[in-house]
């Protein structure tokens, strides 16, 4: 390119000056409208009269009442307290054990590493279709031990009211577990290796070793790998549609399934507005304090 | 910093309004001379039977965009039309169900029907229960496709033979003959575990409880004290007695597999919709035959149906006015209702026709509809939305699936019925 006449120099640097601006104002503006926009239109919702279609009288907190006083809200709610924990804890533990085990220097580390990380490609729709047949009584696991010969095997949690929810636990943490180890995986790699052999000749025992310096030495991972986990948790959506669709009965429902059967299924969007501010609620109160602590840290 | 933002907010208006203008070019998809119809008629027997709306169509010289959104048993075809309507582009035409059309209507966004009605005498020859639906505040604001009765059991009749059964009358001898079917190794009922389904055999077990004046208090006039009463603790005992022939994988299965379990031989009856007879005459057969279809032991002189309504959008264009009409008329027409309901499984909504170009079961099936429709037994279905708006129709859904798929007492479960009921219509 040739050089621009001095006389445009200015026109040059103003050019410089809104660039970066202009390019990027189509997405602050459409994210500005339709995420923060519509978090306040649904706030708003929540304290209409909102049926089938968006009604904007106002009715206070008469669809927050009915709400907390839903029977399927309780359920969902029971339910999301149970897997979420479930979720959580399992994937964290076996995802630290595994790269652990993995980080022993041990042969075909790249080759396992992909094994274990491979359910995270999978979309949750397939997963939990896999998972569902699988589990199924008639189709999966229980029908093949008795084709067997083993007539007594019994696993028919995905159709007891009671159980199904572990289920769904099961399939998740089948997924997530591959990519919390891949991050503890991280971790472990990222811990400086002098204090490992300063404890060694001192003589510490290995698990000494893991529960003294290494583990109090992951937490920044724990704390991304609880809060990337417990956002998936209170989404999730998905896995339980193609799993167990919500059932048996209601036995599965979660926030995310409520809120949509209440806004497509059940013409009651006021409810399904207000379930949704309550679940961007517990979602912020997780973040926030998160992200706050996160992005302040450079600079201190 | 908020000047900043302040100029990021002018820099940013400006792809907005070209993000708004480009919508406005969206807006012209129906052709002139079309019709646009929203529908989830999609499958077999159904797709043929909105084909020969198509067909008449045509031979009026009018055109045929259709819009299938398939899935969800129309919760997805639902969710279009919300976002058709709210953003001010409706369809010509759209196939709704049960109190969505008065929804529409109370919205004031529905094309009257009251020309087409009177000329075509739709007061006279519409039961009154369907004019319920079709009809808002005095005017036909939708067109009735067919009645479609939920209180049938499909038997598998070589099975019947193989047990020395005979067709059951009572509800006592109902279930003795799922027993017996039970012994010999088979399932006694094809049961699909879904909310919808456990509602549909539940409305069954309550109408052939407590019979026609109790299914209408309780269900239809939600009278709480119908809901919570002894005969309905007596009807969630018979239903309890009932899940005893279910199958252990019943939960989450589809209708029509369930139907299958019955043309295959594995179970003896299910109890569903007359939809369920499409699935025997595609495996090739014969009612009265190959299978038996009987109204329900204990609610053989009521019929509890649901009905598919067609109802039009308020447009400006003169042209789609006279084509909506045209459209409502072929509707109503008795030609067409019979070719419609013998592709759809139904019988005609309209009780001044000939059944005989139906089907052995549609026949009598017709027949009934017809005298329940003179003694006042025609009923709308709770499961299918008939009796009661969507947000009570899925409040009973949960009581219902919960009681399946839990050790739920009767008495609990109605006592939580009329809670439920109570805080949904409230």
């Amino acid at each position: 390119m040739s050089k621009p006449p001095s006389s445009r120099g200015g026109a040059r640097e103003r050019l410089q000056h809104w660039l970066p601006r202009l390019v990027l104002s189509p997405s602050f503006v459409l994210v500005l409208f339709f995420v923060y926009g519509f978090i306040l239109w649904t706030t708003y919702i929540s304290f209409s009269g909102s049926g089938m279609m968006p009604d904007y009288t106002w009715v206070g907190t008469r669809q927050w009442s009915r709400l907390w006083s839903s029977w399927t809200w309780g359920i969902a709610l029971h339910n999301i307290w149970v897997f979420g924990l479930l979720y959580i804890v399992t994937c964290t533990v076996l995802g630290l054990l595994l790269a652990i085990l993995l980080d022993q220097r041990i042969r075909a580390e790249g080759t396992l590493r992909t094994i274990y990380l491979y359910p995270m490609a999978l979309s949750f729709i397939v997963t939990g279709t896999a998972w569902q047949w699988f589990l199924n009584p008639g189709l999966g696991l229980e029908r093949t031990m008795h084709s067997l010969g083993w007539e007594s095997f019994s696993f028919n949690w995905l159709i007891d009211a009671n159980m199904a929810i572990y289920t769904v636990v099961i399939a998740a943490v089948w997924q997530a577990t591959g990519f919390i180890m891949a991050m503890f995986l991280a971790g472990l790699r990222g811990i400086d290796g002098e204090m490992i052999k300063a404890a060694q000749i001192d003589g510490a025992p290995t698990w000494k070793i893991y529960g003294r310096i290494i583990i109090p030495q992951l937490r920044p991972v724990f704390l991304s790998a609880i809060v990337v986990l417990a956002h998936l948790a209170i989404k999730s959506f998905d896995l339980i549609v193609a799993m167990t669709g919500g059932g048996p009965g209601n036995a599965t429902a979660v926030p995310a399934t409520f809120m949509y059967s209440y806004a497509f299924s059940r013409n009651e969007m006021g409810i399904a507005a207000a379930s949704a501010v309550f679940m961007l609620a517990v979602i912020a109160a997780l973040i926030i304090p998160y992200l706050y602590s996160e992005l302040r840290e450079p600079r201190s | 910093m908020t000047t900043t933002l302040n100029k990021c907010l002018v820099a940013g208006a400006v792809p907005l309004a070209m993000l708004l203008s480009a919508s406005a070019f969206a807006q012209q998809s129906a052709t002139e001379g079309d019709v646009e119809v929203l529908n989830w008629w999609t499958s077999g027997g159904e797709a043929k039977a909105l084909g020969a709306l198509k067909d008449q169509l045509a031979e009026d010289g009018i055109g045929w965009q259709n819009m299938p959104v398939a899935g969800g048993a129309g919760t997805n075809a639902m969710a279009v039309l919300r976002s058709r309507i709210t953003s001010n582009n409706p369809p010509t035409a759209a196939q709704v169900l049960g109190y969505d059309a008065q929804d529409w209507a109370d919205r004031d966004s529905l094309s009257s029907l009251d020309d087409v009605a009177e000329a075509g005498n739709w007061g006279e020859v519409f039961p009154q229960p369907i004019q319920r639906f079709a009809k808002s505040d005095g005017h036909w604001i939708a067109a009735p496709f067919e009645i479609h009765s939920t209180n049938w059991v499909w038997a598998n009749t070589s099975m019947m033979d193989e047990l020395g059964l005979e067709q059951p009358e009572t509800w006592d001898d109902f279930i003795a003959s799922m027993k017996t079917a039970q012994d010999a190794g088979h399932t006694g009922l094809a049961y699909g575990g879904q909310p919808w389904q456990d509602a549909t055999v539940f409305e069954n077990v309550v109408l052939a409880t407590g019979g026609a004046d109790f299914y209408r208090q309780a269900m239809i006039d939600l009278d709480p004290e119908a809901l919570d009463s002894d005969t309905m603790t007596e009807s969630f005992d018979r239903f309890r007695e009932l899940l005893q022939y279910k199958d252990d994988n019943s939960p989450g299965r589809d209708w029509n597999l369930a139907t299958a379990m019955v043309i295959n031989g594995d179970a003896l009856y299910q109890i569903m919709g007359d939809w369920a007879k499409g699935e025997f005459l595609n495996a090739g057969l014969e009612p009265e035959q190959d299978f038996m279809c009987f109204r329900t032991p204990g609610t053989q002189e009521a019929v509890t149906f649901n009905s598919d309504l067609m109802i039009m959008f308020k447009n400006d264009d003169e042209q789609q006015q006279s084509m909506q009409n045209t459209m409502a008329e072929i509707i109503g027409s008795p030609e067409f209702q019979v070719t419609f309901s013998q592709f759809k499984g139904s019988v005609p909504a309209r009780t001044d026709l000939s059944a005989d170009e139906l089907d052995a079961c549609a026949k009598r099936g017709y027949e009934q509809a017809k005298a329940a429709a003179d003694s006042d037994t025609l009923m709308g279905s709770m499961a299918h939305g008939y009796a009661a708006p969507a947000s009570v129709k899925n409040a009973v859904f949960d009581i219902v699936s919960s009681f399946v798929n839990s050790d739920m007492p009767s008495d609990v479960a109605a006592e939580q019925l009329a809670m439920a009921v109570q805080g949904a219509s409230s």
